[in-house]
C-alpha cells in the first residue's frame, strides 16, 4: 500500500510540476518536452487506477504521434514566446475564471452521490484486478451502448481529415511527377533509340 | 513490512538485471556478427585480430570509445543534448520487460503487453529528435526531421499488422499471442502481414535500406554527428538493442515465440528459450542480410512505400481477416 501511495504521489507531483513548466519554460521546445513528460506521468496514473489500456493508448496516440508532430512544428517554426507572453496580464482574469469553473465542476462531481460511493469506500490506490480485461470491457461498452456516438466521433474525425487535406492540397503547375509503374515497365526497346549517323553530318 | 518491500525490490532488480545483462552482451556479439556477415557478403575477412576469430572486437571498440573525451558542442542545448542518448538507451531496454522468453520467463506479464511494446517503440523517435535539435547543427537536424517523419509513417502500418494478429488471438497479452500459435504460426496464414511487419521493422529501427536519418553520403552521420565517446556508445547500444527488440517482437507475433516448429518428440524437448533465441537470431540475420544486399531508398520512395503501398494494403488485410473470421465463425472467444 505504501508503495502504491508513493508511486501515486510521484506521478501526480511530476505531472503537475511539468504542466507548470509547460507554461513557464522560456524555450518552446522545452515546453513541448515537459508536455510529453506530463502525458507520460498521466498514463502512469492510469496504470495505478487499473486502466492499463487507456494508459497505453495515451502514450501511443498523444506521446507517440500527436506530440511528435507538435514538436516537429515547434522546432521548424521560429516562435517568439516572449512576444506571445506580452498579453499575459490582460488574459489573466479570463484564465483564472476558466480555472475556477473547472474547480467548481470537480467539486460538484465529488459531492454527488454517484462518486461519493467510490470515495467513501476508502479503497486503496492499487490496480483493480478484474476477471475481464479492461480492453474487453471498453470494447463491450463502446460497440454496444455507445455505438452511435462512436460512429459519430469517427465521422467528425473524417470531416476534420478531409478539411486538413483540402487545406494543404494545392495543385502547383510545373511539378514533374513520377509514374512508378511506367518506369518499371521500361525496357531496352522503349528506352533506347538506334540511329544511323551519316559520316560528316551528325544528327 | 519494510523488510518485505526490500526483498520484493531486490527480486525485481535481480529480474531486471537477468534480462538487461544478456541483452547488452548479445548487442556486443550482434555487432561482431554483423561485421563478420557483411565481410563474408563482401568477400572480406572482417574483424579477426582481437581474441580468437576477432570475437572480442566489440568489447575493444566499446572500451576505446568510452575512454575518449566526451565533447559537448558549445552551441548545443546541453541538458537535452545529454538526455537524448540516455532516453534512446532506456527506451530500447524498457521494452524487454514484457517479452516472454519461455513459458513464465517474463519480468512483467501484463494484459496489454503488445500495446506496451508498441508504445515503447513509438517513443524511440524522441531520442533521435532531441539529439538532432539539441546539437544545433544542420546535419543532425535534417536527420532528426527525416527520422521523425519516417518513424511516424511506418508506425501506422505496424499498428495495422498488430491489429490483424490480435484479431486472430483475442488478447493483447504476449504469452497468449504465442500460445495461440500452437496449431500454426501466424507467419503462414498471415504471410503478407509478416513481410510488411519485417520491412516496417527495418524502417522503425532506421536500418538499411531505410537508414536515411543517418545517411552517411548525404548527412555525415545524421542525428548523432555531434556525439562522441560515451554518449555515442549509448546511441549505438540503443540502436542495436532496439533491433533485437523488434526481432523478438516479430518472433512473438509471427514465428510462434518459444514454440517448436512441430510438436513432435525430438523438437519439443528442446527448452523454449533456445527456440526463441534461434528464431531471434534468424530474424537478425535477415536484418544484416538486407543491409548487405539492398541499396538505400530515396526519401520520397520511402514515404511512397509507407503511405501508398503498406497503409492501404494492411488496411485491406485487416478488413479481409476480420471478414474471414466472422464469416467462418472463427473469432476467438
Amino acid at each position: 500500500m505504501v508503495l502504491y501511495s508513493l508511486t501515486f504521489y510521484l506521478f501526480s507531483s511530476v505531472a503537475v510540476l511539468s504542466a507548470l513548466m509547460v507554461i513557464s519554460a522560456k524555450n518552446p521546445v522545452h515546453s513541448v518536452l515537459f508536455l510529453i513528460l506530463s502525458f507520460v506521468n498521466a498514463s502512469g496514473l492510469f496504470v495505478l487506477l487499473g486502466a492499463e489500456f487507456l494508459a497505453m493508448i495515451l502514450v501511443v496516440v498523444y506521446v507517440g504521434a500527436v506530440a511528435v508532430l507538435f514538436l516537429f512544428v515547434v522546432m521548424m517554426l521560429d516562435i517568439n514566446f516572449v512576444k506571445l507572453r506580452e498579453g499575459f496580464l490582460q488574459y489573466l482574469p479570463f484564465g483564472a475564471l476558466l480555472g475556477i469553473v473547472l474547480v467548481i465542476e470537480l467539486g460538484i462531481l465529488f459531492l454527488t452521490d454517484r462518486s461519493s460511493n467510490i470515495y467513501n469506500n476508502q479503497t486503496p490506490l492499487q490496480p483493480i484486478v478484474n476477471e475481464v480485461e479492461n480492453t474487453k470491457m471498453i470494447g463491450q461498452i463502446l460497440y454496444t451502448e455507445y455505438f452511435y456516438l462512436f460512429q459519430i466521433c469517427g465521422i467528425i474525425l473524417l470531416v476534420a481529415m478531409i478539411g486538413s487535406i483540402t487545406l494543404t492540397l494545392r495543385d502547383k503547375g510545373g511539378v514533374k511527377r513520377q509514374n512508378i509503374a511506367s518506369q518499371n515497365t521500361v525496357n531496352a526497346s522503349t528506352a533506347i533509340e538506334k540511329k544511323k549517323v551519316k559520316i560528316g553530318e551528325g544528327i | 513490512m519494510t523488510y518485505d518491500i526490500l526483498i520484493t525490490g531486490l527480486i525485481i532488480v535481480a529480474q531486471i538485471l537477468a534480462v538487461v545483462v544478456p541483452v547488452l552482451i548479445s548487442v556486443a556479439f550482434l555487432v561482431y556478427a554483423e561485421r563478420k556477415v557483411l565481410a563474408l557478403i563482401q568477400l572480406r575477412r572482417g574483424p579477426n585480430i582481437v581474441g580468437p576469430f576477432g570475437i572480442l572486437q566489440s568489447f575493444a571498440d566499446a572500451l576505446k570509445l568510452i575512454t575518449k573525451e566526451n565533447i559537448i558542442p558549445s552551441g548545443s542545448n546541453k541538458i537535452v543534448f545529454i538526455l537524448a542518448p540516455i532516453i534512446t538507451m532506456v527506451l530500447s531496454l524498457a521494452g524487454w520487460a514484457v517479452i516472454p522468453f519461455a513459458p513464465g520467463w517474463v519480468v512483467s506479464d501484463i494484459n496489454v503487453g503488445i500495446m506496451y511494446l508498441f508504445a515503447v517503440s513509438s517513443l524511440g523517435v524522441y531520442g533521435i529528435i532531441m539529439a538532432g535539435w539539441a546539437s544545433n547543427s544542420q546535419y543532425p537536424f535534417l536527420g532528426a526531421l527525416r527520422s521523425a517523419a519516417q518513424m511516424v509513417s511506418y508506425e501506422v502500418s505496424i499498428g495495422f499488422v498488430i491489429i490483424t494478429v490480435l484479431l486472430c488471438v483475442g488478447s493483447l497479452n504476449l504469452s497468449k499471442i504465442v500460445l495461440a500459435q500452437q496449431t500454426v504460426w501466424f507467419a503462414i496464414p498471415l504471410l503478407p502481414m509478416f513481410i510488411i511487419f519485417f520491412i516496417s521493422a527495418l524502417a522503425e529501427t532506421n536500418r538499411l535500406p531505410f537508414d536515411l536519418p543517418e545517411d552517411e553520403s548525404t548527412l555525415v552521420a545524421g542525428f548523432f554527428t555531434e556525439y562522441s565517446s560515451a554518449s555515442f556508445v549509448l546511441f549505438f547500444l540503443g540502436e542495436y538493442a532496439s533491433m533485437i527488440l523488434m526481432s523478438s517482437m516479430t518472433v512473438i507475433l509471427f514465428l510462434g515465440g518459444w514454440l517448436p516448429p512441430f510438436d513432435v518428440y525430438p523438437l519439443n524437448v528442446v527448452p523454449g528459450v533456445i527456440w526463441f533465441t534461434v528464431k531471434v537470431i534468424f530474424i537478425l540475420f535477415l536484418f544484416i542480410w538486407v543491409r548487405g544486399t539492398f541499396p538505400r531508398y530515396r526519401y520520397d520512395q520511402l514515404m511512397r512505400l509507407g503511405w501508398k503501398v503498406f497503409l492501404p494494403f494492411s488496411l485491406f488485410w485487416v478488413v479481409a481477416t476480420s471478414g474471414f473470421l466472422v464469416y467462418f465463425d472463427m473469432l476467438p472467444n
